[in-house]
């Protein structure tokens, strides 16, 4: 059980400096933003502001500057993200390249790839969507049929991909497909390339609309499609072992408990100056719970800083902060009466809507509630 | 956290395992002091091991004794070592000679007051206070934040000097009303610590005790798991017992990630909102993590005879001690409040 300890997150004055800094920059990027699309955070895309950051030398921090990096601490990084997420900037462009894609090709990339791509990531210029989901792929992740066949100088794939968060917009896919027959060992044979999605022949990209409307899913269709050798990402044969240090990276960060404090700030707005004492308890027990994942979730940032493998922790946070992302609509439809409807003028009113269609997502992205408590009984020795 | 604060809590985890046996909780239970685990602890420096040097104490900063409440509560251990670690911590900032007897603390809720009045050289405490820790055994003294014309006045008194009637926890721990009626202070010196503020101290050793207490309840939980056999395979190779144990697991993580931000904050005060949300967590974990732990042990747990109850019935008990969740949610309400919607964020930052 020595797994599930979470040592007190490390004080790091460099990132409160960062954090004024970051909080001076939105204050003037995001004064004209609506809260209707602040709620939206690390789903609202904007090359631009993507751009902006790059510049701003917050993409890619913890990187080697000969990539394009900027050599900073992983707690550095940890403050800009929360501070984008808090103040709900449009960050979804650049998100799946600076969270997990630059930084699994900087570990397992041949060197070409990292210097024609991550130079890109950094500037907020090249977007990244995950290639793992399939029709018949949810959370059993080793059973991806997607087919990559050898030829000359490169593999030819068919196969479909679901629920690409982004795949309109990138520029490239990971794609994790497979390269040999499945054996008596599910793990093996399988392969992450590098799909340039924007000069490849033989891949379609279809929207998938959520059940709010919005389009950030896709489907995405290999037919034929030739990736050549040298878009294979580490070795063929290792994807199962890449995809899994993948995901404890995309499990880790304060998105998993942000989701929706943009609508407590609006609960609060809403409540006003002197709610009654039943309101400012409800308050103050979110507050606790956002206190307390804030520190765990630091503690993990702390746990990558230092090198260490959080894959249970990362879990066991995302699991307790998707309970209280969840929980948020919940306890702000009871407080203030109001019916839900996303073109209300009323902030609070949209901002609500908003959240109570997006909150099913919060439990199944990145990793279903199911599949969390398994890792964590894998780490208590029940499995 | 520091070498020597692990070297500490080791030793004295070590300790408690050795004494705090089922046999001597049960005894503990009947109300009789442990005298023998009391002396073990004070040889080990336990006892006054936030008391200033200068004072007869170690010396050791508030957060690196109050440390030692995670194993303490893990252990269940029966005895008032929050309250001596707290009133000796105060007493030494005093300049008062802590003496190695036990002693409590009793602060005033809301509602209740203590008063004191200058008489000769001495002061004189009136007032009473419900449910104090283990005043029955206070040879010590026990201590009290007082209000007077000249602001909040730190005293000890003689245990003979008050009157006590008996009560006690879920857990039989000794809760004893305890009344002053003119009651001599045998030490006592005006402090700028409010009565609020060694209450929120308390709040923040309780939390220390509530996970490690939380730490037992689970280990016990996934060993009972692993040891007891269902329909052919033991009970934590069902998932729906897997996914409870791990629920059960993430309470008890961050239980304990907020106790180890209160027991650093515990010496600033009321508005502390790390204490504030320790205690509050601790609470809701609690009340989670006990129904968890009986429904995976089944009827076994529910018996006299099981060790889980040495846990479950301190987390509901303390869980209620020195605020429950709504009185520390109330206040973090407050202050989320006053800072408004656009400072929400800069509050939770700031909060250490």
């Amino acid at each position: 059980m020595e797994a599930l300890s979470f040592a007190p997150p490390p004080v790091s004055e460099e990132a409160e400096r960062v954090r004024a800094e970051v909080r001076a920059f939105l204050k003037t990027e995001l004064a004209s933003r609506p809260p209707f699309k602040k709620a939206d955070s690390w789903n609202g895309a904007d090359p631009a502001f993507s751009r902006k950051m790059g510049a701003k030398g917050w993409i890619s921090m913890t990187w080697p500057k000969q990539y394009g990096g900027h050599e900073r601490s992983a707690l550095e990084r940890y403050v800009v993200l929360e501070e984008m997420l808090a103040a709900g900037a449009p960050v979804a462009a650049h998100w799946i390249a600076d969270r997990q894609s630059g930084p699994l090709i900087l570990k397992v990339g041949a060197e070409e790839q990292k210097q024609s791509i991550l130079p890109r990531i950094a500037a907020g210029d090249c977007y990244f969507c995950i290639g793992m989901s399939e029709p018949d792929t949810g959370s059993d992740l080793a059973s991806v049929r997607t087919k990559a066949v050898k030829a000359d100088g490169g593999w030819v794939v068919n196969g479909t991909k679901v629920w690409t968060t982004g795949a309109h917009i990138a520029h490239y896919m990971i794609l994790l497909c497979r390269t040999a027959e499945q054996t008596a060992n599910r793990h093996e044979g399988l392969t992450q390339m590098l799909v340039d999605l924007k000069n490849t022949a033989g891949v379609e990209i279809n929207p998938i609309y959520d059940l709010a409307g919005q389009h950030h899913f896709n489907e995405v269709v290999f037919r034929d499609a030739f990736i050549p050798d040298n878009a294979v990402l580490g070795k063929p044969g290792d994807g199962w072992k890449q995809v899994t240090s993948e995901l404890a990276l995309e499990r880790s960060g304060p998105e998993r408990f942000l989701s929706s404090f943009t609508l407590l700030v609006e609960l609060v707005r809403a409540l006003g100056p002197d709610p009654s004492p039943a309101a400012k308890i409800a308050i103050g027990r979110l507050v606790a719970h956002i206190y307390t994942l804030r520190r765990l979730s630091r503690s993990v940032a702390g746990m990558l800083q230092r090198g260490d493998d959080p894959a249970i922790q990362a879990a066991l946070v995302k699991d307790l902060g998707a309970l209280v992302e969840q929980e948020i609509p919940e306890i702000a439809r009871q407080l203030i009466a109001a019916e839900p409807d996303t073109k209300s003028t009323s902030d609070f009113v949209a901002v609500l809507a908003h959240t109570v269609l997006n909150a099913p997502s919060f439990s199944l992205r990145g990793g279903t509630r199911e599949i969390l408590r398994g890792m964590i009984a894998r780490g208590l020795g029940l499995r | 956290m520091s070498d020597m604060r692990d070297m500490f809590v080791e030793t004295a985890s070590r300790l408690f395992r050795d004494y705090c046996t089922p046999d001597l909780l049960r005894a503990a239970a009947t109300g009789s002091f442990q005298t023998q685990l009391w002396n073990a602890m004070v040889e080990a420096g336990l006892t006054k091991a936030a008391v200033a040097e200068d004072a007869g104490g170690s010396g050791a900063e508030l957060a690196d004794a109050l440390a030692l409440l995670v194993p303490a509560g893990a252990s269940s251990v029966p005895a008032p070592l929050a309250e001596t670690l707290i009133a000796g911590f105060l007493l030494g900032e005093a300049g008062v000679v802590v003496p190695d007897a036990p002693l409590t603390i009793a602060i005033p809720r809301p509602g209740e007051t203590l008063r004191a009045v200058r008489k000769g050289d001495g002061w004189l405490i009136t007032g009473a206070v419900a449910r104090v820790p283990y005043a029955r055994f206070a040879s010590g003294g026990v201590t009290v934040v007082a209000e007077t014309a000249e602001g909040p006045l730190l005293a000890l008194v003689a245990l003979a000097d008050c009157k006590i009637a008996e009560a006690a926890n879920l857990a039989h721990e000794p809760r004893d009303d305890v009344a002053f009626d003119e009651a001599p202070a045998q030490a006592a010196k005006l402090t700028t610590r409010q009565a609020a503020d060694v209450y929120a101290m308390a709040a923040a050793a309780r939390s220390a005790q509530m996970a490690g207490a939380l730490q037992t309840v689970l280990q016990l939980s996934v060993q009972y798991a692993l040891e007891r056999s269902q329909f052919g395979k033991p009970l934590g190779k069902f998932q729906a017992i897997q996914h409870n144990l791990a629920t059960l697991a993430g309470q008890a993580a961050a239980a304990t990630a907020a106790a180890d931000a209160a027991i650093v904050q515990a010496q600033h005060g009321a508005g502390s909102i790390a204490v504030a949300s320790a205690k509050a967590r601790a609470g809701e974990a609690a009340s989670i993590a006990c129904n968890i732990a009986h429904q995976v042990h089944g009827a076994i747990g529910f018996t006299a005879e099981h060790a889980l109850h040495f846990s479950t019935q301190r987390l509901w008990s303390w869980r209620d001690e020195f605020g429950n969740d709504a009185f520390w949610e109330l206040k973090l309400g407050d202050q989320a409040v006053a800072a408004g919607a656009d400072g929400l964020w800069a509050m939770l930052t700031a909060a250490a």
